[in-house]
């Protein structure tokens, strides 16, 4: 239940390919985020696996089943759409109850599953409510509510959070992610959010161009990133890439450092900079600084309370353990 | 502050409204000539009580009715196959919204004389083609027919209308409804008529006004006949103000009319009120 595989799938509109054929394999359970700058193809990638879309080659497996000609509704799976697409003239309770009714379940047992789900939800109160009279929040967990009470093989999530504040976004981000530990089904997850990304998953796909940079664990893809683009993706604030000298003096055409592999010193660092503006957040401290000889400032991290001004002159040392290297192409060099 | 647009209005309408209140109360007939006296609900009285008025009430309501049905059924239909993307679609959109840019006179003659003519229509000559006896269209079917015209003339419009809200439909909404397991018709039912109710209100309260006015149509095929099988409220006000010369007479035809289309009005309002809002 909940396995899917995609062999060699791909997608053209008209004569341009959005998806070049790519393989991907989702295990039982697992919570897996498609991650990418937005125009890259993840909701078409999810829309093929849901059916919304038919592929142009390869095939879609579901349960080593092939699924490639059924019709979204044959797939068991549920889908939780970004502009939640509920059905606005139906009660809360209609809306949860409809895939319910469109598979004939009798009224009682529609009844006792979608007060289940509304428990879940915290929708109880709500339930005779039409969705125009709800909260984004409260919107976004009715749609998850008519996912939830199929109980479908996987779901699949477009971008479920990009219409909320971001305070709601944090929120609804753990009640998603704990909806996962308590049901245990396979999930699917869009987003052009690196952050929702590292937080949430078991398994990240990068996605450029309709193809797959890089598959792994969240901490795989910040330790390991295996080319220039996951490397500038995952991760906040973004890698520095230092290319030129310096990239040359470690064998690479370009080097990458994260701004907490790099430590401030008193003396004899390896680089000396000039400090530019900075972002106090309290825990940390972000440093712009220009380092003599680099093209681009670097960015620095530093404690909550150190006391560096704007124009201080400091020595830099990155942590070696930690530099990245890359070659022309930006592949890893290992 | 009552502004002067706002009285020019009202005079526009006012005017015209209390001439016609205070010709029905008159005894006024151009051919009888006399002081006009004032004679009260007379009028009222003969207008009513005239076996024609029953007639025309009737054939109002199965003018208005089926012309109604036609056209919102025909309209939910072409709506949801102009929708579909086809070759040619702008061009094939104009060519069926054109029949509502034909004035009613020239419509109801075309469809007389070309279509419903049992001897040189078309239909009449499918007919013998076929080896069937052609359908006499105006004395056979004279209402059915006079209602066909309307409909032809009115599909349009209500196609328009409820194109215009079916393409206003999230599409995420109907494959929300797909992934939910919902088949084409149930996605019709639960889906678009919903979407769709309320333009159909508006379709409905719109062509009732106008379709309670019909006249061109029955004045150039019937002429309100045979008998009165074609004669609704309007073209009986005409008879009599126009063909018996009775002005007292045709207003007071002419005040029911009003107070008629109002009741029809304020019901469809009320009716439609909670949708609106909505
Ligand atoms: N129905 C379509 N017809 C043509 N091009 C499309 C269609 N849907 C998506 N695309 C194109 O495919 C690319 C990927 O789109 P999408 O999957 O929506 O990206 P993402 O969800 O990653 O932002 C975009 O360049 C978009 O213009
Ligand atoms: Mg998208």
């Amino acid at each position: 239940m909940g396995q899917i595989h995609l062999k060699n799938v791909s997608k053209d509109f008209g004569n341009v390919t959005v998806i070049p054929p790519l393989d991907l394999d989702i295990e039982n359970g697992e919570f897996v985020v498609f991650v990418g700058p937005s125009g890259c193809g993840k909701s078409t990638l999810l829309r093929l696996i849901a059916g919304l879309e038919d592929v142009s080659g390869g095939q879609v497996l579901i349960d080593s089943n092939d699924v490639t000609s059924l019709p979204p509704a044959k797939r068991r799976l549920a889908m939780v759409f970004q502009s939640y697409a509920l059905y606005p003239h139906m009660s809360v309770r209609k809306n949860i109850a409809f895939p319910l009714k469109m598979a004939k379940i009798p009224p009682d047992e529609q009844n006792q599953r979608v007060e289940d789900a509304a428990r879940i939800l915290n929708l109880t109160d709500y339930l005779e409510r039409r969705p125009g009279q709800l909260s984004g929040g409260q919107r976004q967990r009715v749609a998850i509510g008519r996912a939830i009470v199929r109980e479908p093989g996987a779901f699949l999530f477009d971008e479920p959070l990009s219409n909320l504040d971001a305070a709601l976004r944090v929120g609804m981000r753990l009640e998603i992610a704990e909806l996962h530990q308590r049901l245990n089904t396979t999930m699917i997850y869009v987003t052009h959010d690196q952050v929702e990304a590292m937080t949430m998953a078991d398994k990240i796909v990068v996605l450029q161009n309709g193809m797959i940079e890089q598959v792994g664990t969240p901490l795989e893809l910040y330790r390991t990133p295996s080319n220039r683009f996951v490397a500038g993706f995952i991760g906040s604030p973004r890698m520095n890439f230092i290319i030129g000298e310096e990239a040359t003096r470690h064998n690479a055409e370009c080097i990458g450092i994260r701004p907490e592999h790099i430590e401030v010193v008193k003396s004899d660092g390896a680089w000396q900079g000039i400090v530019g503006v900075s972002e106090h957040l309290g825990s940390d401290t972000f440093f712009q600084v220009n380092v003599l000889g680099f093209a681009d400032t670097l960015t620095v991290r530093a404690g909550g309370e150190v006391d560096l001004k704007y124009g201080d002159t400091i020595n830099l040392t990155p942590n070696l353990n930690n530099l990245h290297r890359f070659d022309r192409q930006g592949q890893r060099i290992s | 502050m009552i502004s002067p647009s706002v009285l020019l209005l009202l005079g526009w309408m006012l005017v015209p409204l209390c001439m016609t209140l205070y010709f029905s109360t008159l005894r006024y007939n151009l051919i009888v000539p006399s002081d006009n006296p004032f004679v009260g609900w007379e009028n009222y009285y003969w207008f009513v009580t005239d076996p024609s008025f029953k007639a025309a009430m009737f054939n109002t309501l199965l003018l208005v009715g089926g012309v109604l049905c036609i056209t919102v059924v025909g309209g939910i239909l072409f709506a949801l196959l102009l929708d579909q993307p086809m070759w040619g679609q702008g061009l094939i959109r104009i060519m069926v919204i054109s029949p509502f840019f034909v004035m009613p006179t020239v419509s109801g003659l075309v469809w007389k004389n070309m279509f419903m003519n049992p001897v040189n229509g078309i239909f009449g000559h499918v007919a013998q083609a076929l080896n069937l006896a052609p359908v006499e269209f105006f004395s056979q079917i004279p209402l059915l027919s006079i209602i066909l015209i309307v409909s032809w003339q009115w599909l349009p419009f209500a196609t328009l209308i409820l194109l215009t809200a079916l393409q206003s439909l999230d599409r995420d909404q109907l494959e929300a409804a797909e992934m939910d397991g919902a088949k084409s018709l149930s996605r019709f039912i639960y889906i678009m008529i919903p979407h769709l109710a309320r333009a159909i209100t508006v379709v409905i309260l719109i062509q009732t006004i106008f379709l309670l006015s019909i006249f061109a149509e029955i004045l150039v095929t019937t002429n309100g006949g045979p008998g009165v099988a074609t004669t609704n409220l309007t073209y009986l006000i005409y008879v009599s103000s126009l063909l018996q010369f009775d002005v007292g007479m045709g207003s007071a035809g002419g005040v029911i009319a009003i107070i008629l289309a109002n009741i029809v009005a304020i019901f469809l309002m009320r009716l439609i009120g909670k949708n609106l809002d909505a």
